[in-house]
């Protein structure tokens, strides 16, 4: 932990700085942004390449860069970067079998709730269900909550009453 | 002394609090009144130590008293007054102590605040949350204890993170602690009706203002914690779907499907055990939060220096907590009967629908979280799961959560019909389909992701225009106004919510859609354009701070050659710490941020800058005040007050009886 | 009551999940470069700047690539632990420069004591790249074939040399 402090630090001001070839062509310089937000800053670890202003950081942008200019594609620079430094460097982990239940598990996690929300709402709606509120319970709601100014004030709030 | 005395302090909470949670729980179970009567004086006592030792904390802080080791840790001579207040909980241990401070305000509050409850539903409510406080008090005293002594004392501090050094610091973590907290009293209250076997509207109704409350409190936490990282981070964004930041989320999100279902149970008596086990959720995540900040297990910006010691206590306390907790509900919580009849198309079934879209949405950012260390744990490699995930997944999630906004607050309880709700809904569609066309070309550029954003936005806004109009119509009231202040306020306070939520979709699509930035090297005197903005730097001075050395940009921005505004970007040194620090320079406006930061020099009295026009991003804060509004005005509604006004009455006629 | 126990049940399996990750580093990133051969380079010697130093000048033989800088706080602190192995000639050190100013680096070596066999200058850092490196110091041990066969990222401890780095030398070099 410490170690990492100090080297972020090194990176910071010991450093000689290198020049980001800043400007220039600005479609390129949207495809750098593009792909340096996809990747995940080794240094700083919780920015994108986009976001760091870190030493290595500003060297990958270049590279990024560098590879974009020389006809590159965005997947090839993706790639070139995870041959060094494995997949932890994507910040859109790849779709993989180990991978496969964190791209799917929304999905199905919603076709569960919705299955399950409609098997739900249709035995409910053949069970003939409790009243809403018995004339006890009503009865006792009403001591409890008190309102002995306002007797009604259970129905009487908010929305309008069930038709 | 002082110190000694804060964890003396403490010590007796934890008596008390032990006290709290046992005797009136057990005075509950066989009915023995006076163990049940311990639970109030128990509570306010506890509060009361407490924040004496908070108070014996911060004193210390105040007067620099090195020999605490945590105040060495955190703070130096040189740090400005207020931060050292703050400083109070700027690490791990403090921010515990913050932590319990909250739990026992929370508590003191039910204390106060439940004269017209049972007193064994006071007692088990108080006899739970003492339970949480015996968990908390015996972490911080036995792994964390910010009282311990540094002898020596040390000669001068190591200082307050200087990223801490903000006034953000001073206000963001109290909000989203209370907000966090608060979702403690919510889980009492399940817990209590468990125990108590009486699920049914009047607990709904009871633990419905508290729930609201925290919510507000963790939206507005949330909220000032994203506008601080955009401003004290200097790069501009305002979520980074950051390990911590999704710490805070879930439960947010968990929390607002309680909110909603915990209306239907109030109103209808229905979905019962669903919103127990939502209210245990709601307060497992934010314990979850905790363990994921203070453990270590996952990397991230915000995390405290950690140990693993402090993991493991966590999470037992975790397992005992929610597992005993969800143990009590599968024993209990499938006796509960089904409620008030409803069709499957009704307000009961959209606000379910809702209430699956968001814990469906809260469970896929728990697996994108924890993804990562489920791979790890399983010797899978080691991955990262970022923004592009997230994004993707949850904008894909919420829009049509975003879409039954609209619809829901519409429809009939017990029984709607779609065909009725879609002529009523016809011309709030068209105004939205129309609006999302049309206004991405007044910015100029047409984008599919605005138009998107705009249609969902302008959705809410006029389908709640719909809902409000259609009942007016139906209130007898003559005249508008009279019909308007017949409306209650928690009628109002879910309007301006929902609008607040269409707010900040505006803030998002704006921001993403429009936003323009470049990184430039700038000497003095020469100067870049961007968004119709002309940034000159006209001079880099060396500053010197209280306790920071900086160098400060000075640019000025001209619109059409008229000028908007001069900006002081500065890139500080901490003296203490060496940290660089990135202090944006930011021109806020209702329809855009002028955003200006220093990032490093490249010679001869050049910079490089990174300059950004981040159209309507004071939206996205906006829409979350908004909501925190809406809440406020909800706990505000007269139902709630009905038992306090009578309560405050009955004292005030004690009074005179007494006198007289 | 059965399906009443799933909230339980996954909260337990998370719980779990939760409970290994507390004995992981998650800040550690395995390199994918292990098992690979060592990317190749071509670099100017550090005190001789006119001759070059290649990968492929240590085929058949099992060596260390230390990369290291001046600049660089850790690299003091393991730096002893390179003197002295160097001094046992168990196996061939040899420097990778990163990011450094030749006269630092030397003035560095001269007063910290210079292990290595030679260092190569990666001046602008691009080798750096190609090896993965994000954390200087960082050390490869890499066998007579040319591949990669093991990383530390950051420091060496003596605790690692002797339970990792030494064995394997040991076995790669046919004496285990």
């Amino acid at each position: 932990m410490e170690m990492h402090k100090y080297m972020i630090l090194l990176y910071f001001f010991v450093f000689p700085c290198a020049l980001s070839h800043a400007a220039g062509d600005a479609a390129l310089e949207q495809r750098v942004q593009r792909v340096a937000a996809e990747l995940r800053c080794l240094v700083c670890q919780n920015q994108s390449l986009a976001d760091s202003h870190a030493e290595l950081a500003v060297d990958l942008k270049n590279k990024v860069r560098e590879q974009l200019e020389r006809g590159a594609s965005e997947k090839d620079v993706l790639q070139f970067m995870t041959e060094r430094y494995g997949d932890f460097v994507l910040y859109r982990p790849p779709l993989k079998t180990t991978t496969l239940l964190l791209w799917f598990g929304p999905g199905l996690l919603l076709l569960a709730g919705l299955a399950a929300l409609f098997l739900r709402l249709r035995r409910r709606s053949a069970v003939a269900a409790e009243p809403v509120l018995t004339a006890a319970e009503r009865a006792r709601a009403a001591t409890l909550l008190d309102s002995s100014s306002d007797p009604n004030s259970l129905n009487h709030h908010g929305e309008p009453k069930a038709r | 002394m002082v110190p000694e005395l804060g964890q003396f302090a403490l010590i007796l909470a934890l008596i008390l609090a032990v006290a709290q949670g046992t005797l009136p729980l057990i005075g509950a179970a066989r009915g023995v009144a006076p163990w049940m009567g311990l639970a109030r004086p128990a509570a306010q006592g506890q509060f009361v130590f407490v924040a004496i030792a908070f108070g014996c904390l911060t004193y210390s802080f105040v007067n620099n008293d090195f020999s605490v080791l945590y105040v060495a840790s955190n703070s130096n001579t040189t740090l400005p007054l207020q931060y050292r207040i703050a400083a109070v909980w700027g690490g791990h241990e403090g921010s515990l102590l913050l932590w319990v401070l909250m739990l026992t305000l929370w508590t003191m509050a039910v204390s106060v605040f439940s004269d017209r409850l049972p007193d064994d539903i006071v007692s088990r409510v108080l006899g739970v949350l003492g339970l949480i406080s015996v968990g908390f008090l015996c972490f911080m005293l036995f792994t964390s204890n910010p009282f311990d002594r540094l002898l020596p004392a040390a000669m001068d501090g190591r200082d307050l993170n200087p990223l801490l050094q903000d006034p953000g610091m001073v206000f963001h973590p109290p909000m989203l602690y209370m907000g966090y907290v608060g979702f403690s009293v919510a889980f009492a209250f399940a817990i209590a009706a468990l125990l108590s076997g009486r699920l049914d509207a009047t607990w709904a109704r009871w633990s419905r203002p508290w729930t609201t409350l925290a919510w507000m409190f963790l939206t507005l936490g949330i909220a000032l914690g994203s506008w601080w990282a955009y401003y004290e981070l200097g790069w501009g964004g305002w979520w980074f779907w950051d390990p911590v930041e999704n710490a805070s989320f879930m439960p947010w999100l968990m929390g607002t499907a309680l909110i909603h279902s915990l209306a239907v149970t109030e109103k209808r008596g229905a979905f019962k055990s669903w919103t127990v086990l939502l209210a245990i959720f709601a307060f497992a995540l934010s314990l979850l939060g905790t363990f994921l900040v203070r453990s270590g297990v996952i990397t991230s910006v915000h995390a405290f220096a950690t140990d693993p010691k402090r993991g493991i206590f966590i999470l037992a306390f975790l397992v005992i907590v929610i597992g005993g907790s969800l143990i009590l509900f599968a024993w209990r919580a499938h006796r509960v009967g089904l409620g008030g009849r409803f069709d499957r198309v009704s307000r009961e079934s959209f606000l379910l629908l809702n209430n699956v879209m968001l814990v469906v949405a809260t469970g896929s950012v728990l697996l994108g979280t924890l993804y990562p260390l489920f791979l790890d744990a399983l010797g899978l490699g080691k991955i990262s799961v970022g923004p592009p995930y997230f994004d993707t997944v949850f904008v894909a999630l919420m829009a049509p959560a975003l879409f039954l906004m609209g619809v829901g607050p519409l429809a009939r309880w017990k029984q709607a019909s779609l065909p009725e709700l879609a002529t009523r809904l016809k011309w709030a569609f068209a105004v939205a389909v129309v609006g999302a066309l049309l206004l991405p070309l007044t910015m100029g550029k047409w984008t599919p992701l605005a138009t998107f954003g705009f249609l969902l936005a302008l959705w809410i806004v006029a389908s709640s225009v719909t809902t409000l109009w259609s009942r007016l119509k139906q209130t007898p009231a003559a005249g508008l106004g009279a019909k308007l202040r017949t409306q209650s306020r928690s009628y109002y306070g879910m309007l301006l919510a929902h609008v607040g939520v269409a707010v900040f979709v505006v803030g998002v699509t704006m921001v993403k859609s429009y936003e323009a930035e470049k990184d430039v090297r700038l000497a003095v005197g020469e100067a870049v354009e961007l968004g119709g903005y002309a940034f000159r730097l006209d001079a880099l001075n060396e500053v010197t701070g209280p306790n920071y050395r900086a160098m400060r940009g000075t640019l000025t921005v001209t619109r059409d050659g008229a000028a908007v505004r001069t900006m002081y970007p500065e890139k500080r040194i901490y003296n203490v710490q060496k940290n660089a620090m990135t202090e944006a320079a930011i021109d806020t406006g209702f329809t855009r941020d002028l955003y200006v930061s220093l990032g490093e020099p490249v010679g001869n009295n050049a910079w490089l800058v990174r300059v950004q026009v981040k159209p309507f991003v004071d939206w996205i804060w906006g829409g979350c005040v908004l909501m925190a509004l809406g809440g406020l005005l909800s706990v505000l509604d007269r139902r709630y007050r009905v038992a306090v006004r009578a309560r405050a009455e009955a004292v005030a006629a004690a009074g005179t009886a007494a006198a007289g | 009551m059965k399906r009443w126990l799933w909230p339980l049940v996954i909260f337990l399996v998370l719980a779990v999940f939760l409970g290994v990750g507390l004995t992981l580093n998650p800040r550690e990133v395995p390199s994918p470069l292990i098992g690979k051969p060592a990317p190749p380079f071509q670099l100017p010697q550090l005190h001789d700047p006119e001759k070059t130093f290649s990968q492929k000048d240590m085929a058949g033989k099992v060596w260390l690539l230390n990369v290291w800088a001046s600049w660089c706080g850790p690299c003091r602190e393991e730096h002893p632990i390179w003197v002295d192995l160097a001094k046992t000639n168990v196996v061939p050190i040899y420097g990778l420069n990163y990011k450094d100013k030749r006269s630092d680096s030397m003035a560095w070596l001269q007063r910290y004591g210079d292990p290595y066999v030679l260092s190569a200058s990666d001046l602008k850092g691009s080798i750096g790249i190609d090896y993965g490196v994000y954390g200087v110091p960082e050390t490869y041990v890499i066998d007579k074939q040319g591949i990669i066969r093991f990383k530390q990222i950051g420091p060496v401890t003596p605790a690692v040399l002797k339970e990792k780095i030494l064995p394997l030398i040991a076995k790669l070099n046919g004496n285990a």
